[in-house]
């Protein structure tokens, strides 16, 4: 540490210490809000809320993957470390180590997910096996991602019970999408356009 | 019970009538009501403009006046909240420890009219008659800082004869604000005509709300408008028959 | 009331307070008719999302409260909170700074950049930095800064300031968006729409180079995890993600007061924030980091300007809960009609109204605190439950503290403020000066009166004195009762 930093940092402690000589008595923190663990996830919930996202909401068994993407107009994708190859059985794969060129020249990207929660039809990503780092699925333009149903929780509470802080986490909640024109929600800003779920039954 | 009517400074001076319609209305009901004259303003004005020293002596004022009361009523939320929020807290930024339990005690009795009514007397129905077609302003401290809730419309909804039309955008602030209308007026006419603009659209004759200041200023201004729509207190419609 | 010994603002640089007070500025911006038709329209929208995704939530008044007491107890142990963020940032690779002013702030990301050897940097919307003008410093230092956020692009592009916390353009509609983007980007198609998703294509593809090929990346930081050393950075578009994800070298700035203790915190502010914000159930992208991942340098930046002077009032310190939702503004009568740029700082609207003053000192702002009809629509919508329209009564009593201590002579509204308390505290006088307001009669018809009435008449008449006032009435009725 510099010696600015090391007198800068010195001042500020010092001014907090100052600033709370009142000795400051906050509320107790009360949660009794809805907690990890007390409501039931709600499927049908979680599909809601990601049409309302204008995400595409399938149902079904992973070897439907293919005709997802073929539909799509993708030959060939993005698959991350770990993701499971029998559900890629013809389509050509683009495989780690990926340079940013290739991955902006990719049609898509196929990865897993951590969690999922219904209530905010959120799904998020840990770079945990099926998912990669996260430059992965977000510079290819089109995303799918594989849910598995009992990944689905109920609540934010919930999804935060279970991840691991140190990992490096990306929450998405439907495709990109920006509020700054005019305060209207549209689709399709820098992140995926294109955003495919398929729920695993 | 022994009940006091708070006149309130605006009242008291430039509008006479909502304080004799209080009365009115009180004694209808049975209740005989005792005005202190002691009593003055509750410093509401100086507290909101940063004058919270010059508060204090109307403070001890108005507690030495109306102490000894079961209940208190004003027709004004704006100077019940002042009293009963703010006075306790400018008490205490002086660290007087007999006025802030004084301020407590007569806060805890002091009642908006249209609390009292409903609340204290238990009455909606308080045998009004007033033949006109009314819209209602909802006051921003009637709304949210004493949340006197739909009280005011259950009242007025009893009142015979009475055409009652909803406002539109009808819980946004008219943009009287005390000192704002005077140290922004720019926005505060702003407020004003988009406010005007919601009251000319029920094509009502009458603008009631439960703050005589909130109606001068509406008043105010539809009057320059020269439109002919009046404002009138909730105490005086409720006090018509 | 004066904080003798406590931190007092002296700040240096920064956009915290603007060349004309607030009524002047308004004055302006409220003759605007183009700007006040944006501004209701973006703003009733809002709401209307805001009102219904709150009203899902069956325990929001909880999860207010919960939020609320967490914010109270990061500031009443903020120094533990900082040593311990300090600490996990660094065991996990990040390199911690200290700022204790904008000027502080600006030299170190400046330094941090040229060691990278850069030259242009991408930056996340973030109003720490727009507090303290870093594009401004970088720009002086030969660093140019590409704002990637849409509305900060807008912004940019169109060499204004922004208006709003959540929103910086939300004075633009959207065929003046689109203007602004033909004459500013130099690759966009011609034949573009004003559509708001073609619009969002064309800074989609202004844009994409930049984030590929961009060394350097700056961003704000919505939360930080004193527990865990975790950041959060909650946003909508994805280049969020793009700078936090591609640049081999990261900073972020911080405001200090930006701490939650614990990880679980996070489900409170997670639920808080998008609801109350863009008024969506989730923003479309939040992404979390502890310390350096993925082979990246990280820097943070922990930002004082202010903030310490702040803490130091009791009253005030509860503005430094804010999470910069913006659902005040969006609420606010007063924000509707005059606009963000009227309040002079990047943070507009009831929240900069205690937040900028306080953040100065009172006489760097001494308008701001003024500018409310103290409606109360701001405390309600509060995720956070600041009561702003106390704090605001409480920042104008240190206004005119302030004044009275840079002045002897009382200025022509405290000899009235005065006065007025000397008649009213005695009834006998107030009596008697009821009795004056009936010489007042002749008043009513005059079009030309001495300030403050003047700002009265110009649009609202006088009401008519009445004949006697309900005091002399009331005697008048006691005695013929008694008789």
């Amino acid at each position: 540490m510099s010696d600015v930093t090391a007198t800068a940092r010195a001042e500020i402690l010092d001014r907090i210490r100052r600033a709370t000589s009142d000795r400051p008595s906050p509320q107790p923190i009360v949660r009794n809000y809805r907690t990890a663990g007390t409501t039931e996830a709600d499927v049908e919930l979680f599909v809601d809320r990601l049409v309302d996202y204008r995400a595409t909401v399938h149902r079904g068994t992973p070897d439907q993957i293919e005709a997802i993407l073929a539909a799509r107009g993708i030959a060939q994708v993005i698959v991350p470390d770990g993701f499971d190859q029998s559900w890629l059985p013809t389509i050509g794969q683009l495989r780690e180590p990926l340079g940013i060129t290739e991955l902006d020249s990719a049609a898509g990207v196929v990865t897993t997910c951590a969690v999922a929660v219904a209530e905010t039809g959120t799904i998020v990503l840990d770079a945990g096996p099926g998912q990669g780092r996260r430059a992965l699925s977000l510079i290819p333009d089109y995303h799918l991602v594989v849910v598995r149903a009992e990944q689905i929780l109920a609540s934010v509470p919930d999804a935060i019970a279970v991840l691991d802080p140190t990992r490096p986490l990306t929450w998405i909640s439907g495709p990109s999408a920006t509020s700054d024109i005019e305060l209207k929600r549209v689709e399709g800003v820098h992140g995926p356009r294109t955003l495919d779920v398929l729920l695993l039954t | 019970m022994r009940v006091a009517l708070f006149i309130t400074c605006l009242a008291d001076g430039l509008y006479p009538d909502v304080a004799k319609a209080t009365v009115g209305l009180l004694e209808r009901l049975g209740h005989e009501v005792e005005v202190p004259l002691q009593q003055s303003c509750c410093g509401q004005m100086h507290i909101n403009t940063g004058y919270p020293r010059e508060a204090v002596p109307l403070i001890r004022n108005h507690v030495d006046a109306f102490a000894g009361y079961d209940a208190i009523v004003a027709p004004s939320a704006s100077c019940t909240a002042s009293i009963r929020h703010q006075h306790g807290e400018v008490a205490s930024s002086i660290g007087d420890a007999s006025l802030i339990a004084s301020t407590a005690e007569i806060a805890a009795r002091t009642y908006e009219l249209s609390e009292f009514l409903t609340d204290v007397l238990e009455v909606t129905d308080v045998g009004a008659y007033y033949p006109h077609r009314v819209t209602y302003h909802p006051t921003c401290h009637s709304l949210r800082l004493l949340r006197v809730g739909d009280r005011p419309l259950q009242l007025l909804r009893q009142v015979r004869g009475i055409d009652l039309v909803e406002l539109p955008d009808a819980e946004s602030c008219c943009g009287f604000g005390g000192t704002f209308a005077l140290k922004n007026p720019d926005v505060s006419t702003a407020m004003l005509a988009d406010k005007m603009q919601n009251v000319l659209q029920t094509r009502a004759e009458v603008c009631a709300a439960g703050d005589s200041s909130c109606l001068m200023h509406i008043g105010g201004g539809l009057s320059r408008l020269k439109v002919g729509v009046r404002t009138v207190h909730l105490a005086e419609i409720l006090a018509s028959t | 009331m004066t904080f003798l010994g406590m931190p007092a603002a002296s700040l240096t640089g920064g956009n915290l307070d603007g060349e004309q007070p607030f009524p002047e500025a308004a004055r302006l911006s409220v003759g605007n008719a183009q700007l006040r038709r944006n501004l209701g329209a973006a703003t009733h929208t809002i709401r209307g999302k805001r009102a219904a995704v709150v009203s899902e939530l069956p325990d929001w008044q909880e999860l207010r409260a919960a939020g609320a007491a967490i914010k109270d107890d990061v500031l009443a142990n903020l120094e533990r909170y900082l040593l311990q963020l300090e600490q996990q940032v660094t065991a996990r690779g990040g390199t911690v700074h200290w700022a204790r002013d904008a000027q502080e702030a600006n030299r170190i990301v400046t330094d941090l950049v040229k060691a990278t050897g850069a030259s242009e940097v991408v930056k996340v919307k973030s109003m720490a930095t727009q507090e303290i003008g870093l594009n401004e410093a970088l720009e002086q230092a030969g660093i140019e800064a590409f704002e990637t956020d849409l509305a900060e692009l807008i912004v940019q592009l169109g060499h204004d300031k922004p208006s709003h916390i959540l929103v910086p353009a939300i004075h633009r509609n959207r065929s003046e968006i689109r203007e602004i983007f033909l004459r500013e980007m130099p690759d966009v198609d011609p034949a573009l729409t004003d559509v708001p998703a073609a619009l969002a294509e064309a800074a989609r593809g202004h844009l994409r180079r930049k984030f590929l090929t961009a060394e350097v990346a700056i961003s704000g930081a919505n939360f930080a995890v004193a527990e865990t050393g975790t950041l959060a950075v909650v946003e909508s578009e994805g280049n969020g993600r793009m700078c936090l994800t591609l640049p081999k070298t990261l900073i972020t700035v911080m405001g200090i007061e930006k701490l939650v203790p614990t990880w679980r915190d996070l489900e409170v502010f997670l639920q808080l924030l998008p609801r109350s914000s863009t008024g969506e159930r989730m923003n479309p992208y939040t992404s979390m980091w502890t310390g350096a991942v993925e082979g990246q340098q990280f820097h943070l930046v922990l930002l004082d300007n202010g903030r310490t002077a702040t803490l130091a009032d009791p009253q005030g310190r509860s503005a430094l809960r804010c999470i910069r939702c913006s659902a005040c503004l969006n609420v606010c009568p007063v924000y509707e009609r005059a606009g963000g740029h009227a309040y002079g700082s990047v943070y507009p609207g009831p929240i900069g109204a205690v937040l900028s003053p306080q953040l100065t000192g009172v006489d760097r702002n001494p308008s701001l605190p003024y500018a409310s009809t103290l409606c109360g629509a701001c405390y309600d919508v509060c995720p956070v439950a600041i009561d702003i329209p106390s704090m605001l009564v409480h920042l104008r009593a240190r206004v005119v503290d302030d004044k009275r201590e840079q002045h002897r002579l009382p200025s022509p509204e405290q000899a009235a403020m005065a006065a007025a308390s000397w008649t009213m505290r005695d009834s006998r006088r107030w009596t008697r000066a009821l009795r004056a307001v009936r010489l007042s009669k002749p008043l009513r018809g005059w079009r030309l009166l001495p300030p403050p009435l003047s700002s009265w008449i110009s649009s609202r008449d006088l009401p008519a004195a009445p004949a006697q006032s309900f005091r002399d009435w009331w005697t008048e009725r006691e005695k013929s009762r008694d008789e």
